[in-house]
Protein backbone atom coordinates (compact mmCIF):
# COMPACT_ATOMS: atom_id res chain seq x y z
CA UNK A 1 0.00 0.00 0.00
CA UNK A 2 3.03 2.43 -0.22
CA UNK A 3 2.17 5.57 -1.69
CA UNK A 4 3.40 8.44 -2.93
CA UNK A 5 2.69 11.01 -0.39
CA UNK A 6 3.34 15.49 -0.10
CA UNK A 7 4.29 14.66 3.40
CA UNK A 8 7.95 15.00 4.08
CA UNK A 9 9.82 13.67 7.23
CA UNK A 10 12.84 14.87 8.95
CA UNK A 11 14.63 12.34 11.33
CA UNK A 12 17.00 14.15 13.63
CA UNK A 13 20.31 12.42 14.40
CA UNK A 14 21.86 13.19 17.90
CA UNK A 15 25.27 11.69 18.88
CA UNK A 16 23.92 8.30 19.88
CA UNK A 17 20.59 7.74 18.64
CA UNK A 18 20.74 4.56 17.04
CA UNK A 19 16.81 4.21 15.68
CA UNK A 20 17.23 6.39 12.60
CA UNK A 21 17.84 4.28 10.07
CA UNK A 22 14.92 1.83 11.34
CA UNK A 23 12.93 4.64 11.18
CA UNK A 24 13.52 5.85 8.22
CA UNK A 25 13.36 1.92 6.47
CA UNK A 26 9.83 2.09 8.27
CA UNK A 27 8.46 5.24 6.66
CA UNK A 28 10.60 5.35 3.09
CA UNK A 29 10.41 1.35 2.34
CA UNK A 30 7.09 0.52 4.36
CA UNK A 31 5.03 3.48 3.39
CA UNK A 32 7.02 5.04 0.53
CA UNK A 33 6.87 8.72 2.01
CA UNK A 34 10.18 10.92 1.39
CA UNK A 35 12.39 10.75 4.57
CA UNK A 36 15.26 12.69 4.84
CA UNK A 37 18.10 13.02 8.00
CA UNK A 38 18.38 15.58 9.93
CA UNK A 39 22.10 16.43 12.17
CA UNK A 40 21.54 17.71 15.36
CA UNK A 41 23.44 21.18 14.80
CA UNK A 42 20.80 21.98 12.34
CA UNK A 43 18.64 24.59 12.56
CA UNK A 44 16.89 25.00 9.36
CA UNK A 45 13.59 22.74 9.58
CA UNK A 46 11.34 24.88 6.83
CA UNK A 47 11.06 21.89 4.30
CA UNK A 48 9.74 19.03 6.61
CA UNK A 49 6.08 18.90 8.05
CA UNK A 50 7.12 16.01 10.12
CA UNK A 51 10.17 15.94 12.41
CA UNK A 52 10.86 12.79 14.49
CA UNK A 53 13.21 12.56 17.33
CA UNK A 54 14.20 9.00 16.90
CA UNK A 55 15.03 6.27 19.80
CA UNK A 56 18.72 5.44 21.08
CA UNK A 57 20.95 7.20 23.68
CA UNK A 58 21.55 10.99 23.07
CA UNK A 59 24.68 11.43 24.52
CA UNK A 60 25.22 8.64 26.76
CA UNK A 61 21.44 9.27 28.37
CA UNK A 62 24.16 11.18 30.86
CA UNK A 63 22.67 13.09 33.70
CA UNK A 64 19.40 12.18 32.99
CA UNK A 65 17.86 10.89 29.34
CA UNK A 66 17.54 13.59 27.09
CA UNK A 67 18.79 16.70 29.37
CA UNK A 68 21.92 17.50 27.38
CA UNK A 69 20.31 16.31 23.73
CA UNK A 70 17.23 19.16 24.55
CA UNK A 71 20.57 21.85 24.61
CA UNK A 72 21.52 20.50 20.74
CA UNK A 73 21.17 23.35 18.65
CA UNK A 74 18.56 21.53 16.55
CA UNK A 75 15.86 21.96 19.23
CA UNK A 76 15.48 25.39 19.24
CA UNK A 77 14.19 24.74 15.78
CA UNK A 78 12.05 21.94 16.60
CA UNK A 79 10.77 23.41 19.24
CA UNK A 80 10.02 26.81 17.18
CA UNK A 81 8.38 24.40 14.01
CA UNK A 82 6.67 22.43 17.13
CA UNK A 83 4.97 26.30 18.10
CA UNK A 84 4.17 26.97 14.75
CA UNK A 85 1.91 23.92 14.54
CA UNK A 86 4.81 21.59 12.78
CA UNK A 87 4.14 17.71 13.68
CA UNK A 88 6.37 16.22 16.40
CA UNK A 89 6.97 12.61 16.97
CA UNK A 90 9.38 11.86 19.67
CA UNK A 91 9.90 7.96 19.73
CA UNK A 92 11.73 6.43 23.61
CA UNK A 93 14.21 8.33 23.68
CA UNK A 94 12.65 11.34 21.56
CA UNK A 95 10.01 11.21 24.12
CA UNK A 96 12.52 11.66 26.68
CA UNK A 97 14.11 14.25 24.45
CA UNK A 98 10.85 16.05 24.50
CA UNK A 99 9.78 15.97 28.25
CA UNK A 100 13.37 17.48 29.51
CA UNK A 101 12.59 20.19 26.87
CA UNK A 102 9.23 21.00 28.34
CA UNK A 103 7.53 20.52 24.74
CA UNK A 104 5.36 17.79 26.79
CA UNK A 105 4.37 17.90 30.15
CA UNK A 106 6.10 15.75 32.84
CA UNK A 107 9.65 13.56 33.39
CA UNK A 108 10.42 10.31 33.09
CA UNK A 109 12.10 8.11 35.70
CA UNK A 110 14.34 4.84 36.06
CA UNK A 111 11.82 1.64 35.68
CA UNK A 112 10.54 0.70 38.60
CA UNK A 113 11.81 -2.81 38.14
CA UNK A 114 15.41 -0.65 37.85
CA UNK A 115 15.99 -2.95 34.96
CA UNK A 116 15.97 -2.35 31.36
CA UNK A 117 13.14 -3.84 29.51
CA UNK A 118 13.18 -5.34 25.58
CA UNK A 119 10.07 -6.59 24.85
CA UNK A 120 6.71 -6.48 23.15
CA UNK A 121 4.10 -4.86 24.93
CA UNK A 122 0.12 -4.51 24.24
CA UNK A 123 -0.95 -0.73 24.30
CA UNK A 124 -4.62 0.72 24.54
CA UNK A 125 -5.25 3.63 22.34
CA UNK A 126 -6.98 6.42 24.59
CA UNK A 127 -7.29 9.04 22.02
CA UNK A 128 -8.07 9.02 17.73
CA UNK A 129 -7.95 12.63 18.42
CA UNK A 130 -4.24 13.16 17.05
CA UNK A 131 -2.56 13.17 13.44
CA UNK A 132 -1.00 10.09 15.12
CA UNK A 133 -3.64 8.16 16.01
CA UNK A 134 -6.93 8.74 13.57
CA UNK A 135 -6.35 6.14 11.53
CA UNK A 136 -6.82 3.66 14.72
CA UNK A 137 -9.99 3.31 16.93
CA UNK A 138 -10.23 4.52 20.25
CA UNK A 139 -9.86 1.62 22.49
CA UNK A 140 -8.47 -0.37 20.15
CA UNK A 141 -4.86 -2.75 21.15
CA UNK A 142 -2.03 -2.02 19.28
CA UNK A 143 1.11 -5.07 20.09
CA UNK A 144 4.33 -2.95 19.74
CA UNK A 145 7.66 -3.40 21.35
CA UNK A 146 9.35 -1.63 23.84
CA UNK A 147 13.40 -1.17 24.88
CA UNK A 148 13.88 1.28 27.46
CA UNK A 149 15.23 1.48 31.08
CA UNK A 150 13.75 5.32 31.72
CA UNK A 151 10.33 4.61 30.90
CA UNK A 152 8.68 5.27 34.02
CA UNK A 153 6.14 8.69 33.43
CA UNK A 154 5.77 10.92 36.42
CA UNK A 155 3.59 14.00 36.57
CA UNK A 156 2.14 15.51 39.38
CA UNK A 157 -1.79 15.25 39.99
CA UNK A 158 -2.47 18.76 38.19
CA UNK A 159 -0.32 17.73 35.44
CA UNK A 160 -2.19 14.54 35.56
CA UNK A 161 -5.69 15.80 35.60
CA UNK A 162 -4.64 18.35 33.10
CA UNK A 163 -3.54 15.31 30.66
CA UNK A 164 -6.96 13.84 31.03
CA UNK A 165 -9.38 16.68 31.25
CA UNK A 166 -7.46 17.57 27.98
CA UNK A 167 -7.52 13.75 26.24
CA UNK A 168 -3.76 14.10 26.11
CA UNK A 169 -3.42 10.78 27.36
CA UNK A 170 -2.73 8.84 24.06
CA UNK A 171 -1.81 5.13 24.43
CA UNK A 172 -1.68 2.80 27.89
CA UNK A 173 0.18 -0.42 28.42
CA UNK A 174 -2.53 -2.81 28.72
CA UNK A 175 -3.41 -6.33 28.42
CA UNK A 176 -3.83 -8.10 25.07
CA UNK A 177 -7.38 -7.63 25.55
CA UNK A 178 -7.10 -3.47 26.27
CA UNK A 179 -7.44 -4.02 29.86
CA UNK A 180 -5.27 -1.44 32.27
CA UNK A 181 -3.83 -3.76 34.99
CA UNK A 182 -0.72 -3.12 37.00
CA UNK A 183 0.75 -6.73 35.23
CA UNK A 184 0.43 -4.62 32.01
CA UNK A 185 2.58 -2.22 32.98
CA UNK A 186 6.04 -2.85 32.33
CA UNK A 187 7.88 0.07 33.90
CA UNK A 188 5.76 1.70 36.72
CA UNK A 189 4.52 4.55 34.61
CA UNK A 190 1.59 6.48 36.01
CA UNK A 191 -1.51 5.19 35.22
CA UNK A 192 0.40 3.20 32.69
CA UNK A 193 0.70 6.22 30.14
CA UNK A 194 2.83 5.25 27.25
CA UNK A 195 2.31 7.89 25.26
CA UNK A 196 1.14 11.67 26.03
CA UNK A 197 0.37 14.28 23.02
CA UNK A 198 0.60 18.35 23.84
CA UNK A 199 -2.27 20.36 24.50
CA UNK A 200 -2.63 21.66 20.56
CA UNK A 201 -2.19 17.57 19.53
CA UNK A 202 0.94 18.26 17.27
CA UNK A 203 3.47 16.90 19.49
CA UNK A 204 3.55 13.18 20.71
CA UNK A 205 5.74 11.31 22.68
CA UNK A 206 5.43 7.69 23.02
CA UNK A 207 7.71 4.94 24.69
CA UNK A 208 6.88 1.89 22.70
CA UNK A 209 9.08 1.70 19.03
CA UNK A 210 6.47 2.07 15.65
CA UNK A 211 9.66 1.96 13.84
CA UNK A 212 9.94 -1.64 15.24
CA UNK A 213 6.99 -3.14 13.86
CA UNK A 214 5.83 -1.88 10.66
CA UNK A 215 6.64 -4.98 8.74
CA UNK A 216 4.89 -8.00 9.21
CA UNK A 217 7.83 -10.10 8.78
CA UNK A 218 9.58 -8.34 11.94
CA UNK A 219 6.18 -9.97 14.10
CA UNK A 220 3.85 -7.45 14.02
CA UNK A 221 2.50 -4.23 11.59
CA UNK A 222 0.81 -2.64 13.94
CA UNK A 223 3.48 0.36 13.62
CA UNK A 224 2.41 1.66 10.36
CA UNK A 225 -0.81 2.67 11.61
CA UNK A 226 1.04 5.90 13.51
CA UNK A 227 2.44 6.44 10.16
CA UNK A 228 -0.97 5.59 7.78
CA UNK A 229 -2.57 8.29 10.28
CA UNK A 230 0.05 10.40 9.65
CA UNK A 231 -0.24 10.52 5.63
CA UNK A 232 -3.78 10.84 6.08
CA UNK A 233 -2.86 14.37 7.84
CA UNK A 234 -0.85 15.08 4.40
CA UNK B 1 38.91 29.89 43.17
CA UNK B 2 35.82 28.09 44.27
CA UNK B 3 34.17 24.79 44.15
CA UNK B 4 30.74 24.11 44.41
CA UNK B 5 29.37 20.52 45.43
CA UNK B 6 25.81 20.09 44.20
CA UNK B 7 23.62 16.71 45.64
CA UNK B 8 20.46 15.94 43.56
CA UNK B 9 18.08 13.69 45.18
CA UNK B 10 14.60 12.61 44.00
CA UNK B 11 12.05 15.17 45.74
CA UNK B 12 10.56 13.36 49.17
CA UNK B 13 6.70 13.02 47.43
CA UNK B 14 8.71 10.67 45.03
CA UNK B 15 9.25 7.08 45.91
CA UNK B 16 12.83 5.74 45.12
CA UNK B 17 12.66 2.32 43.85
CA UNK B 18 16.57 1.88 44.20
CA UNK B 19 16.47 3.22 47.69
CA UNK B 20 13.92 1.64 48.62
CA UNK B 21 15.46 -1.68 47.77
CA UNK B 22 19.41 -0.86 49.02
CA UNK B 23 17.68 -0.09 52.13
CA UNK B 24 15.92 -2.93 52.80
CA UNK B 25 19.27 -4.96 51.71
CA UNK B 26 20.91 -3.00 55.04
CA UNK B 27 18.17 -4.29 57.25
CA UNK B 28 19.08 -7.40 55.67
CA UNK B 29 22.44 -6.90 56.69
CA UNK B 30 21.42 -6.40 60.51
CA UNK B 31 20.98 -2.62 60.02
CA UNK B 32 17.42 -2.58 60.96
CA UNK B 33 17.38 1.58 62.37
CA UNK B 34 18.24 2.59 58.65
CA UNK B 35 15.32 4.06 57.42
CA UNK B 36 14.11 6.66 54.92
CA UNK B 37 17.33 6.05 52.67
CA UNK B 38 17.70 7.96 49.41
CA UNK B 39 19.87 7.49 46.58
CA UNK B 40 21.02 10.78 44.56
CA UNK B 41 23.80 12.56 42.60
CA UNK B 42 26.74 14.32 43.78
CA UNK B 43 28.75 16.59 40.87
CA UNK B 44 31.31 18.71 42.28
CA UNK B 45 32.96 21.97 40.01
CA UNK B 46 35.62 24.76 39.99
CA UNK B 47 34.42 27.70 39.28
CA UNK B 48 36.43 30.68 37.49
CA UNK B 49 35.84 33.84 36.59
CA UNK B 50 32.25 34.98 38.19
CA UNK B 51 32.54 37.32 41.38
CA UNK B 52 31.97 35.05 44.92
CA UNK B 53 28.48 36.62 45.25
CA UNK B 54 27.53 36.05 42.13
CA UNK B 55 28.09 32.28 42.33
CA UNK B 56 25.92 31.00 44.72
CA UNK B 57 22.76 32.25 41.90
CA UNK B 58 24.94 30.80 39.34
CA UNK B 59 24.92 27.38 40.67
CA UNK B 60 21.05 27.54 41.34
CA UNK B 61 20.18 28.28 37.80
CA UNK B 62 23.02 25.57 36.46
CA UNK B 63 20.65 23.40 38.31
CA UNK B 64 17.56 24.46 37.52
CA UNK B 65 18.37 24.62 33.69
CA UNK B 66 20.62 21.23 33.15
CA UNK B 67 22.11 19.65 36.39
CA UNK B 68 18.94 18.91 37.99
CA UNK B 69 15.06 18.19 36.91
CA UNK B 70 12.69 20.28 39.18
CA UNK B 71 9.96 18.51 38.25
CA UNK B 72 10.90 15.02 39.98
CA UNK B 73 14.40 16.58 41.66
CA UNK B 74 15.74 18.40 44.83
CA UNK B 75 18.93 19.81 45.05
CA UNK B 76 20.98 20.94 47.00
CA UNK B 77 24.57 23.64 46.29
CA UNK B 78 27.45 24.23 48.90
CA UNK B 79 30.15 26.89 47.75
CA UNK B 80 33.47 27.09 49.16
CA UNK B 81 35.27 29.88 48.82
Amino acid sequence: MATATKMRFGIVIFPGSNCETDTWHALNDQVGAPVNYIWHTETDLSGYDCVILPGGFSYGDYLRTGAVARFSPVMEAVSDFAGKGGLVLGICNGFQILLEAGLLPGAMMRNLGQTFVCRYVHLRVESANTPYTRGMEKGSVLRIPIAHGEGNYYADEATLADLKRNDQIVFRFSTAEGEITAEANPNGALDNIAGICNRERNVLGMMPHPERCSDPILGSADGRLVWESLLQTA
Amino acid sequence: MAKARVTITLKKTIMDAQGQTVEKALHNLGYEGVQNLRIGKYIEMELNGAPAAELPTQVDEMCRKLLANPIIEDFRVEIEE
